[in-house]
């Protein structure tokens, strides 16, 4: 009897998992980044195997557990013993693993793997606990050095600019919110100023972590104009939960519009 | 090597007085009974905090008074404040991490039964065993000292990346004493593991009984031994990482620190430190660390298994042992899974993608030998079995979700989402507690003479198997969304419609909770009512079973026993002790 409840159980657990998935009860929401499609792509693939062999286990483990219950005199072993049990672990997940490396390094390697192109939008960013600020370079398309013992929530020099000094600094435009024009390559620079972070725009599947003390670079292009959340995923304080910012996509002209609103605001 | 003859002999004499027979007392049995015990004390404590972090996801101006009253701060009038919910989400994945999941299934039962499986009358070291569980005991009272200080218990989750948790409480509150406390717990902790590491590894060497060769080790003898080889690596690696940090903290160095930190607008002192150094070096004790909780668990289920489907699992002892040591040796080169979205070199992502994946191998192998042992059985439904087949249902589902996080590019959107708190709660929490509830429903007999109520076992495992999946399926099938782990609270905009099944989990896990206190119940009922137990209740064949429940001191009477064959000597209803000298049925 226990057999059979458990096999029951366990059938039950597997419909109510596949009939989740297969229904998107809960899912990725929409892919607005050029290189997003690689990786739902590559997830979809994942989500074929890995479901199969989900299902598969769990409905064979019902199976025996609910045929073999109950005493008999005598036992036997599957016919073949283990080999064909190791022959098929090798084989088909070996197989299944190994396609798995070679395509999801493709698709890890098309986004990580190049370089950004030259004609990039530059954007840098600054974490801290437990908000972003972002810094685009100006006119002068070059940005102002950083000065850590500069930097003074107070005087609202989120960065640690030295705009007396620093030409390149002075036209720098610092914003609570990013924009960017659609279709158009971006660059950012990731750097904190105290603890780690990270960028995690779940729209453009980017994540990317803010390490103190490195300069990290992403790059990717937004193909839908919108407004997407920026969350903080890395364990930062106690503020962790609420950092968060927003990723304004617009039109090539709504954005030189904004930016020159900045620019004036600053 | 080949077996030992002469050291059958008690190595020590019989304890003498109170002190010396159950407090500080060198029997490897009563260090098996302490750690069992602490762990158990451990694991409420952190099912507790893990309530009262559901209540507050679920209903976040909840009151929870003992939360007032415990900590003033952390929780004005009863009211979880976010900083708090991070401290206590801290301490339940250290205390289910450290004292509960490596330390029951490993240096609980394997204190207390692997010198009887080898025949041995004690550990190589019973002092040496009897400091690796006080060192244990203060590391936990360190750790559970956290509560009482006035800064509380640290926040920067149990694996306590740098530079938020070296900096000190310019980083915010959670940062003060609750870290340094959380450092040194942890440092002692691996002490304690590499002292029993050590003592399980010699003991499997040398000390088994006359016939005991590798190859007719009980399984779960096999996994202990693996699994002491790998804690001795891995321990030995977070135990300086805790330290430097510790030292970071106090006195001033620079090791996981860069230079150029603002905090308050203030410029920080220190520099040249590497935030990913201590990364990599957590992560390279991380990694190997849930393979040291799955490990024994393996063998405990593998132990079990062939008792009560009176058959050898199929591939006898040499597959699945294969299988636990690979697994252990690869379990060293992973680690870099973890950092996929760190910063570190996206091309050192695929050095150590392309292993994980490959980890599956011996994993999938250890399941086929489990699932297919099954077939052709006579299935006997005691509680152990329940537990075991629970075991490879919830480790089934667990190890699906690895191939998710396994490679960089789905890993970049699921990194960091309950999606991942779902998978690891299968793959190495949930897995390994049930295995341990398999190895206390199967080994309680054993340890106290006393048979458990089997109709409350069955209800316990029935309502903690649909409890646990509806949790964890929840959890981890959300994260398919994206949400964010270790938030203490749902305020991004695409957080705010889960709510709902926020509170399902919330309330599953409060009924799971709720089935472990028949379960607590049943111990301590049946540890002074319950029937006595005969020597062998389960008509079992390895050398625990070989004596009387609970064994004497020395553990067979002054008998020095002889082994014949190995411990899968079964068909259907008959089987054979280890020491039956001429075996009827042909087993491995």
């Amino acid at each position: 009897m226990a057999g059979k409840i458990f096999a029951v159980l366990v059938v039950l657990v597997t419909l109510a998992t596949a009939y989740c998935v297969i229904a998107h009860v809960w899912w990725m929401p929409i892919d607005i980044s050029l290189h997003g499609p690689k990786i739902d792509q590559q997830l979809e693939e994942t989500m074929w195997v890995a479901g199969l062999l989900f299902i598969a286990g769990q409905i064979v483990l019902a199976a025996f557990v609910f045929l073999y219950g109950g005493a008999k005199s005598r036992t036997k072993q599957i016919p073949g013993g283990a080999k064909y049990l190791v022959i098929f672990a090798f084989a088909i997940v070996g197989l299944e693993v190994l396609g798995l490396s070679v395509v999801g390094s493709k698709a890890w390697g098309a986004v990580y793997f190049e370089a950004p192109d030259p004609n990039s939008l530059h954007i840098d960013v600054q974490a801290g606990q437990f908000a972003y600020y972002f810094r685009y370079p100006g006119p002068d398309g070059t940005f102002g050095a950083l000065h850590p013992e500069l930097i003074s929530e107070a005087n609202q020099n989120y960065f640690g600019l030295d705009i007396d000094h620093d030409a390149d600094a002075k036209d720098d435009i610092v914003t609570a919110e990013i924009a960017i024009p659609v279709n158009k390559p971006i660059l950012l620079t990731l750097h904190s100023k105290d603890v780690g972070h990270s960028f995690d725009v779940r729209e453009l599947r980017v994540q990317q972590d803010f390490v103190p003390g490195l300069v990290i670079p992403i790059h990717f292009t937004a193909t839908q104009t919108g407004r997407f959340e920026i969350v903080c995923t890395q364990l930062c304080g106690l503020g962790h939960y609420n950092m968060k910012a927003y990723l304004n996509v617009l039109s090539q002209a709504d954005y030189e519009e904004w930016l020159k609103k900045q620019a004036a605001m600053q | 090597m080949a077996e030992t003859t002469a050291h059958a002999a008690v190595h020590h004499a019989p304890p003498q007085g109170f002190i010396r027979k159950y407090i500080f007392s060198i029997d490897h049995k009563v260090i098996g009974i302490q750690y069992t015990t602490l762990s158990l004390v451990a694991a409420f404590i952190g099912m507790v905090l893990s309530w009262a972090m559901r209540i507050h996801l679920a209903w976040p101006n909840a009151h929870i008074p003992i939360l007032g009253w415990l900590s003033p701060n952390g929780a004005p009038g009863g009211v979880m404040t976010p900083e708090y919910y991070l401290s206590l989400m801290t301490m339940h994945g250290t205390i289910m991490a450290f004292f509960v999941l490596t330390a029951a299934p490993m240096a609980g039962y394997g204190n207390f039964m692997l010198p009887i499986q080898v025949g041995a009358a004690d550990m190589a070291f019973p002092r040496l065993n009897m400091a690796s569980f006080w060192v244990t005991f203060i590391g936990f009272l360190l750790a559970c000292a956290t509560f009482f200080i006035p800064d509380g218990p640290p926040l920067s989750g149990w694996t306590a990346y740098a530079p938020l948790s070296a900096v000190g409480s310019v980083a915010g509150p959670g940062q003060g004493w609750g870290q340094n406390l959380w450092g040194l717990s942890i440092a002692l902790f691996c002490v304690a593991s590499l002292l029993g590491s050590l003592n399980f590894i010699v003991t499997t060497l040398d000390l088994r009984t006359k016939g005991m060769k590798l190859s007719r080790m009980a399984l779960s003898t096999w996994a202990w031994f693996i699994n002491a080889w790998v804690s001795l690596l891995a321990f030995a690696v977070l135990l300086p990482t805790c330290l430097l940090l510790v030292l970071d903290r106090l006195a001033g160095t620079s090791f996981f620190i860069p230079g150029g930190l603002v905090f308050n607008d203030q410029l920080q002192p220190h520099s040249g430190g590497s935030p990913l150094l201590f990364q990599h070096l957590f992560w390279f004790f991380g990694h190997p660390e849930v393979y040291i909780i799955i490990l024994p668990a393996f063998g405990i289920v593998s132990h079990i298994m062939p008792t009560f489907i009176r058959k050898p699992l199929v591939g006898g002892w040499k597959v699945i042992t294969f299988a636990e040591i690979a697994v252990g040796t690869l379990s060293f080169v992973v680690w870099g899974h973890h950092m996929f979205v760190s910063g570190m070199s996206p091309y050192m992502a695929m050095v150590f993608s392309v292993p994980t994946l490959f980890i599956t191998i011996p994993s999938v192998i250890a399941v086929l030998v489990w699932v297919f042992s099954l077939y052709g059985a006579n299935i006997r439904f005691d509680t152990p079995l329940l537990y075991s087949l629970g075991f490879i249902s919830l480790f089934i589902t667990g190890g699906i979700g690895g191939f998710f996080l396994a490679q960089p590019s789905t890993d970049s959107y699921l990194h960091a989402t309950s999606f991942v708190v779902g998978h690891f709660h299968f793959t190495m929490g949930l897995s390994a507690i049930f295995a341990t509830f398999a190895g206390f429903y199967y080994w309680f007999p054993k340890m106290f003479g006393r048979m458990l109520n089997e109709k409350l076992g069955k209800l316990h495992f029935w309502l903690s198997f649909i409890g646990v999946y509806c949790v964890f399926i929840t959890m981890q099938l959300t994260g398919m969304t994206g949400a964010v782990r270790r938030y203490s609270a749902l305020v991004d905009d695409f957080m705010v419609p889960l709510l709902p099944a926020y509170r399902f989990m919330t309330i599953a896990a409060l009924l799971l909770g709720a089935a472990q206190l028949i379960f607590l119940y049943n111990a301590i009922w049946s540890r002074f009512k319950g029937p006595k137990a005969p020597d062998n209740p389960w008509g079992a064949t390895t050398l625990e079973w070989d004596t009387t429940s609970p064994p004497p001191f020395d553990n067979f009477g002054g008998r020095q026993l002889i082994v014949y064959h190995g411990p899968m000597q079964y068909d259907g209803e008959k089987s054979e002790m280890q020491t039956s000298p001429a075996p009827s049925i042909a087993g491995t």
